[in-house]
């Protein structure tokens, strides 16, 4: 007797509670269960974001398709798009992997490294001139140290130790040019900078002390410069003598963030005592850092929000993904590209940036893909690649004279003194400081202006041989219509879009080679290439 | 303190200029969110900054420094190693005002401007010297600063109430180069630059003006992109596409709409553009003109080409009568207009030249980069005509009266637009910066001139 009591009671409150559940899907909008469980978990991370999406309600958006992925990937990567060869090629192919497989032969493309090359010169500000006042010369030799170090895939916390504990000359040693670039070379300023670039935090704040500043600015009190007889070479070495300004009133002893005064013997070299502390497993900041860092490049947002600035009062979109992707970082021997590896196979990387109708207003999360900009350079670069017209990019300042091969993408210009208005309208990074906000994807109406009806991008539509060729090729309007789509958004075109377009060819009084060279204008301006999505 | 001993003087009067540098001094020792300096500071100020009549200006800059002698600081006394062949400065419409016989027709309109003779920063790097003059700073510390036209951009462009359909900030016709224009306050600030040259049949205007696809053509490729842009209507409520559309639709207007005769020449009588010159830098101050008469808070025109080691003088027999004729036709104009009165108009470039002449190869009668002490007009907007503001000793190497740094220059000509030196700036981390240097104790009581009350 009683246990059916018990049972009913039971029943009782199972039917009530998924009556709530049913009147909240039903009357207050929640979710329905299934748009949870459709998430596809392809890894860890997706196991980790989808708790994440549960406790805010929000169900993400589906997976995206073979066509958007394709080409979402090959611009996040490597700034490039696909060839119209690799579009078909990859929507023909049936195997379950393809997505993978494609992920891992970006990853260790050549346009990789350039893209992310251009990531980091612009953290490290590598400028010939003002600010930074590198000199062309030593801006080519690190920029080019950059990229090899990231091609070669160079252990994480190995590229940072170079970049902060070498010596010798800023061309013969490309990472010395690190503590080159800076305004005044103060010892405050060089630690707010490390702090920044490679913590992610800002020193010169709260919850930071004055005290704390200084302490970390102690370890960069011994850097030595001297000229050679080699005109703008410079050596930067350790100088035991060096005193710090006195105005500056640092202590004596460095300070690590964490820990207590140092006493480090005259003869050793501070800075490999801060470079040893920084890249240490222990450190809460280094490996965090980074990998907030390559989610924010792919994603668009930090899981840490901006990417570099971590406080306690600022805290991250999930602490387990992130502590998770840590922990990956130091395991993996700080190979950074399997970090990359982990988040362009997730499933969370491949929504679809489309919003359901419960992630609309997601902001702040990663429920559906974020629709941005293509930024300064690949835009440029991607119009370059369909007209096959390339860009020549000169610095007439300072002498001597800067010219870069004409074939040169911008993505791998390597001196961000050299300049372009295109690259300025449209938002590349000024390298002014390290912050990444520095670099901008806000549209404006001089870029409408500027793809719209410029002489500049005209002429690559008009003398470009690629899109001439096509438009000119003896085959169909149907071919010319397929192959201008696949070129510019990577995708075959709808029957739809067939049918506007062909109408538009047929239309009286218009000449089709025209009427052809304005249906690629018009692609090149549609939103869908000029976003990211 | 010693202004807080002053200022209980009971009746002391103050000058404006010892106020304002009171009050700056101030604000040195206070703290810089000190509410007193600032209300010190402010009501020194007022007169000049909240009467500020000026709503354009138009900078006229001579990239790679022109040499001061051989302009408007000529020294016919110095000798020919000084002078070269340039030795018979003529006489203006101002008595006591000469300038260099190669400007004859700027002679004639000397009552319109002033000379500032005393500028001077001491740096003779063209980066570092043109990083001064445009942001008014001084180089060093984090930050890199706006330039002015970026500032004025700021202040009086879209945010300051500006409701023009042309770019508040417009460069003619290249950008300027060598430093970031916005600095830290962002991108959206920078100049828009023509691009192309005012002096061709037709001058096409990036983005704004085609050479080859008429507004029909234009009309049918926008209808064709309105209907194949399936992405743009599915994802029409997405805030990045809709922000994109909305240029779009206002790019489209722009180019179909009035904005472009602005860059058309077609309603000047020939005669008054040959007057100007019929070349890049002549065509370039009348397009000047027709762009403050729209409304543009901030024109610049880059004229390169002023960084003369070598041979200068063959050079300048070329460059003067380009630059007599450009600058001097705007002036007139503006003034026949009624426009000179809210119209800045100001020539400088980053440093002057050295005095002395380097008559030995491989220069054969060049001059050097100059920081020291160089030269520049400026007119209207509220800047008095006819004045000579400093001085320099017989051979033009020294300013010996009155000097104006980088920082009084810029805060004056701000000062005229309205815009208080201790107006805020929009910093992407939020730290306190001004609109002048002046405004933050950052420079030192001898590097200070003052703001340029004796032309104002």
């Amino acid at each position: 007797m009683k246990s059916i009591y018990k049972i009913s009671i039971l029943f009782v409150a199972i039917c009530i509670l998924f009556g709530c559940r049913q009147f909240c899907v039903n009357f207050l909008g929640y979710p329905p269960e299934e748009q949870f469980t459709s998430f596809k978990i392809n890894n860890k991370v997706d196991e980790i974001v989808i708790k994440e999406f549960r406790k805010r309600d929000i169900p993400p958006s589906p997976t995206c398709t073979d066509e958007v992925f394709i080409r979402r990937v090959y611009l996040d990567t490597g700034g490039i798009l696909p060839s119209p060869q690799d579009v078909r090629n990859f929507l023909a192919d049936k195997s379950p992997e393809k997505r993978k497989k494609l992920v891992d032969k970006l990853l260790s493309s050549m346009d990789f490294a350039d893209y992310q090359a251009l990531k980091w010169s612009d953290i490290l500000r590598i400028k010939a001139e003002f600010p930074s006042n590198l000199w062309p010369q030593a801006a080519q030799v690190y920029h080019r140290w950059l990229r090899e170090s990231i091609f070669r895939n160079k252990p994480y916390n190995k590229f940072v130790y170079e970049l902060l504990t070498s010596n010798g000359s800023n061309f013969q040693v490309p990472p010395v040019n690190f503590y080159r670039a800076f305004q005044e070379r103060k010892p405050d300023e060089i630690a707010e900078n490390i702090a920044l670039v490679f913590m992610g935090i800002r020193l010169d704040r709260a919850p930071w002390t004055e005290k704390q500043l200084s302490g970390m600015a102690a370890f960069f009190t011994k850097i030595g410069y001297k000229n050679t007889f080699e005109w703008k070479e410079e050596i930067v070495y350790f100088n035991p003598e060096a005193k710090a300004d006195p105005k500056l009133n640092l202590p004596l002893k460095p300070v690590p963030l964490n820990g207590k005064p140092l006493d480090i013997p005259q003869d050793k070299d501070p800075r490999i005592v801060f470079a040893d502390w920084l890249i240490a497993p222990a450190n809460p900041w280094f490996a965090k850092c980074a990998v907030n860092r390559v989610w924010y490049w792919l994603l668009d947002r930090g899981i840490v929000n901006p990417s570099d600035d971590m406080r306690p009062d600022n805290p991250p979109w999930s602490p387990e993904l992130l502590a998770f992707l840590e922990k990956e970082l130091v395991s993996h021997n700080y190979d950074l590209k399997h970090i990359y590896r982990l988040i362009l196979n997730s499933n969370t990387y491949q929504l679809s940036s489309m919003s359901n109708e419960w992630n609309v207003s997601d902001e702040n999360g990663f429920s559906r893909y974020r629709i941005r900009r293509v930024d300064a350079e690949t835009l440029i670069d991607i119009i370059c690649q369909i007209t096959a017209v390339p860009e020549k990019y000169t610095s007439g300042i300072p002498e001597p004279y800067t010219f870069l091969p004409s074939s040169i993408r911008a993505v791998k210009i390597p001196d961000g003194s050299i300049s372009s208005s295109f690259l300025d309208m449209f938002g590349r990074s000024p390298r002014n400081t390290s912050f990444e906000a520095e670099k901008t994807l806000s549209p404006s109406l001089l870029q409408a202006l500027h793809i719209f009806n410029s002489g500049h991008i005209q002429r690559k539509l008009d003398q470009g041989p690629v899109i001439k060729g096509i438009i000119s090729d003896k085959k169909g309007d149907d071919y010319k219509i397929e192959a201008l789509y696949l070129l510019i958004l990577s995708r075959y075109p709808t029957a739809g879009e067939r049918k506007i377009a062909e109408d538009y060819i047929k239309a009286p009084n218009t000449k089709p080679y025209d009427a052809m060279n304005d249906l690629a204008w018009a692609l090149l301006n549609t939103k869908e290439f000029i976003l990211k999505h | 303190m010693k202004n807080e001993e002053k200022n209980s003087i009971p009746g002391f009067a103050l000058t404006r200029r010892e106020a304002l540098k009171l009050g700056l001094w101030g604000m040195a020792g206070f703290f810089v969110s000190d509410f007193l300096s600032f209300s010190i500071f402010a009501d020194a100020l007022k007169p000049v900054f909240s009467g500020g009549k000026a709503k354009s200006v138009i900078q006229i800059w001579l990239a790679g420094g022109p040499s001061h002698l051989d302009t408007f600081d000529p020294k016919p006394g110095a000798g020919y190693n000084y002078c070269g062949p340039y030795n018979k400065p003529i006489e203006t419409n101002v008595d006591g005002i000469q300038i260099c016989q190669m400007l004859p027709l700027l002679a004639k309109q000397a009552d319109k401007y002033s000379i500032i003779r005393g500028m001077t920063h001491g740096n003779n790097g063209h980066e570092t010297a043109a990083y001064m003059m445009q942001t008014g700073r001084k180089t060093g510390g984090n930050l890199v600063y706006p330039g002015i036209g970026a500032l004025v951009s700021y202040f009086k462009g879209y945010d300051g109430g500006y409701k023009g359909m042309l770019p508040p900030y417009i460069t003619v016709t290249s950008p300027l180069g060598r430093f970031s224009e916005a600095g830290f306050i962002g991108s959206r600030y920078k100049s828009f630059s023509t691009g192309s040259d005012p002096n061709r049949p037709l001058f096409a205007v990036e983005g704004i003006i085609s050479e080859k696809i008429k507004n029909d053509r234009l009309a049918s490729r926008k209808a064709l992109l309105g209907k194949i842009d399936t992405f743009g209507s599915l994802m029409a409520s997405d805030p990045a596409v809709a922000e994109l559309d909305n240029f779009q639709e206002q790019a489209y207007s722009v180019i179909t709409g009035d904005v472009g005769k602005a860059f058309q020449f077609t309603e000047e009588k020939n005669e008054l553009r040959d007057e100007y010159g019929r070349n890049k830098f002549g065509q370039s101050c009348l397009l000047a003109r027709r762009l403050v008469e729209r409304g543009v808070p901030f024109v610049t025109i880059n004229d390169g080409g002023w960084d003369h080691h070598k041979q200068i003088f063959p050079e300048l027999n070329k460059r003067l009568p380009v630059l007599d004729k450009g600058v001097a036709t705007l002036l007139r104009e503006l003034a026949e207009r009624g426009l000179l009165d809210s119209t800045v108009v100001y020539v400088c470039g980053e440093f002057g030249r050295t005095p002395k002449i380097l008559w030995e190869a491989p220069w054969n009668g060049g001059r050097g980069h100059y920081g020291k002490a160089f030269s520049v007009l400026i007119a209207g907007g509220g800047f008095k005509g006819g004045r000579l503001l400093g001085k320099t000793d017989e051979r033009g190497e020294t300013v010996t009266e009155r000097p104006v740094y980088p920082w009084d220059l810029n805060t004056g000509i701000l000062g005229l637009l309205g815009v208080s030196p201790d107006a805020k700036l929009p910093h992407p981390q939020g730290k306190d910066v001004f609109a002048s240097a002046l405004a933050s104790g950052e420079i030192p009581e001898k590097e200070r001139g003052g703001i340029l009350n004796e032309i104002m």
